[in-house]
């Protein structure tokens, strides 16, 4: 409706104070960035010439969009020589998405539309260009409204989540509020078990959000094959454990940029900037803890002080979504 | 006398009748794309009526081609012209019928991100929807003009020539190699028309839709 493809029945839509209704719709989508669950990339055009299009609509001079198209590709981390003259054909679905992303971000349109545009994507696929968008809209400072029936992904990228059901809004907060004072048992039900109340179902904790498989490395392991080990894994921080196993701190790739030295001990850079929790902890502790401090991720400690495995935003929301398909289904 | 012998006394009429032939195949065709595709591509657009036209032409077509030259000829009297009208007529179905169904086969998806981003109806058409649409178009030319290659030798009846002159005169005298001398160059003119076309239908299709080279 923001782009006008579909008319609204009553009410009106304003866009910096201007009725969109007394826009051109051609000029009007020109203006707003398009992304859509079916990719929806043109198969007869190259990968530049998609990203290109809206820019090119625009009468953009060519150095200039061809300037736009190599910076795009290289901040999505797909080399301009590599990709510019591939066919969406001959790419997998997730760099094709990324593309369509590109695409809608190429006339540096001021708001981005993005509806559901990972829901036919894997996981992992999912996971990392969530990641991307995040990345993409600090640095560009877009507004993407983004539409999405997957709480995880709302609480992962929204800073303000609108929730809406039969076509009107039930609640408009940040995630936090809204995970903490939710407008109706609806949501409080979308939201899983976090939200205070807890009706008498089973208590969740710590160990029940965490995720168990993480990079461990021993103290003596020297900095270069910690780097290597991160960027294997593809994680920037990774959990340091001392002689007997147990946590010794992390260290995140940053550090290392700052302070590594080839040939050193990793553990030398091992700090403790990261929340520590106890197995038991009650899972709203542990919640409010990972929202309220800032941190990427909580780690989760035996008794005897070995790492159990880390809390992040991810896993938590994966185990909430568990938990609410079980109070669900049951 | 053998055939291949006859063909070669008779060579500069057969040469004729394949030259006339050929002209009233290209014309034909050429006539029949220039109504249907701008026709498809109405149709497209008008997707109710798109139903009930395709079945209305669907019907033309199966009128027999010589009650068609039959009734052309009353109307227009005899001559190319006439045939050529009556073909043309005969070409139009797959063209248009495959016109239509390239552009809306086009993914949904891919329409819907045109629109979306801001193209207009024009340059939908011209850079999204036809380019997409281009193998199924031409596919449907060459069906046509295969069919149009065989149904040209009805033309002979009402005096426009070509190849259908040399059957028919066997015909009417019982000579076969008279039929011969029109029905085989007939059908080696429908291959090398299929093959040309077969040609323009890979070099017109985008890379991006042949796939498969990653």
């Amino acid at each position: 409706m923001i782009n006008r493809l579909l008319e609204p029945d009553s009410g009106e839509i304003s866009i910096d104070g201007v009725n969109i209704r007394s826009k051109n719709p051609v000029e009007l989508r020109r203006s707003i960035g398009y992304v859509i669950q079916q990719i929806g990339l043109f198969p007869n055009m190259t990968v530049e010439q998609n990203i290109a299009v809206v820019p090119k609509l625009l009468k953009m001079p060519k150095e200039k969009w061809r300037q736009i198209v190599l910076e795009l590709l290289e901040l999505v981390g797909m080399p301009y020589e590599e990709y510019a003259d591939k066919y969406p054909s001959e790419l997998s679905g997730g760099q094709q998405q990324r593309i369509g992303v590109l695409r809608a971000l190429a006339a540096s349109p001021p708001i981005v539309l993005m509806d559901e545009p990972f829901g036919a994507l894997d996981p992992i696929t999912r996971d990392s260009l969530q990641e991307e968008v995040r990345k993409l809209q600090k640095r560009l400072k877009k507004t993407i409204v983004f539409v999405t029936h997957d709480m995880e992904e709302a609480l992962r990228l929204a800073d303000i989540i609108v929730f809406m059901n039969e076509g009107e809004i039930v609640q408009m907060a940040s995630p936090e509020e809204m995970l903490h004072n939710p407008a109706s048992d609806m949501i409080r039900d979308f939201m899983g078990r976090h939200t205070g109340r807890n009706n008498g179902q089973p208590m969740l904790f710590a160990e029940d959000l965490m995720r168990t498989n993480v990079l461990k490395v021993p103290y003596s392991l020297n900095t270069l094959e910690s780097i290597d080990r991160m960027s294997r894994r593809e994680v920037n921080s990774v959990i340091v454990l001392d002689e007997d196993d147990t946590f010794m701190g992390t260290v995140t790739l940053d550090t290392v940029r700052e302070r590594g030295k080839a040939g050193r001990k990793i553990g030398e850079l091992a700090g403790d900037n990261v929340p520590l929790i106890d197995r038991r902890m009650p899972a709203q502790e542990a919640f409010d803890l990972l929202i309220g401090s800032r941190a990427d991720y909580l780690v989760v400690l035996n008794e005897d002080r070995t790492v159990a495995g880390i809390v992040t935003k991810t896993s938590m929301a994966k185990a909430m979504g568990d938990a609410l398909w079980k109070a669900v289904l049951s | 006398m053998t055939l291949i012998s006859f063909m070669d006394e008779n060579k500069a009429v057969i040469l004729k009748a394949l030259a006339q032939h050929v002209y009233l195949v290209f014309f034909s065709v050429l006539l029949g794309i220039i109504i249907s595709i701008p026709a498809g591509i109405f149709l497209s657009r008008h997707k109710r009526i798109a139903s009930v036209v395709l079945a209305a032409v669907g019907i033309v077509q199966t009128i027999p081609g010589l009650v068609m030259l039959g009734i052309a000829l009353i109307v227009l009297g005899t001559g190319t012209k006439t045939a050529m009208a009556v073909l043309a007529i005969y070409s139009v179905l797959p063209i248009l019928r495959n016109t239509y169904t390239g552009i809306t086969e086009i993914d949904s998806g891919i329409k819907e991100a045109g629109q979306g981003i801001g193209m207009t109806k024009g340059q939908m058409l011209f850079s999204v929807e036809l380019p997409l649409a281009t193998p199924s178009i031409v596919g449907g030319i060459r069906i046509s003009t295969v069919y149009i290659v065989s149904w040209a030798t009805l033309a002979g009846l009402i005096g426009a020539g070509g190849l259908g002159d040399l059957i028919w005169t066997g015909l009417a005298t019982y000579n076969t190699k008279y039929i011969l001398a029109g029905a085989l160059p007939s059908a080696v003119l429908a291959f090398v028309f299929s093959g040309i076309i077969g040609l323009f239908e890979r070099l017109l299709t985008p890379r991006g839709l042949k796939g498969g080279k990653a």
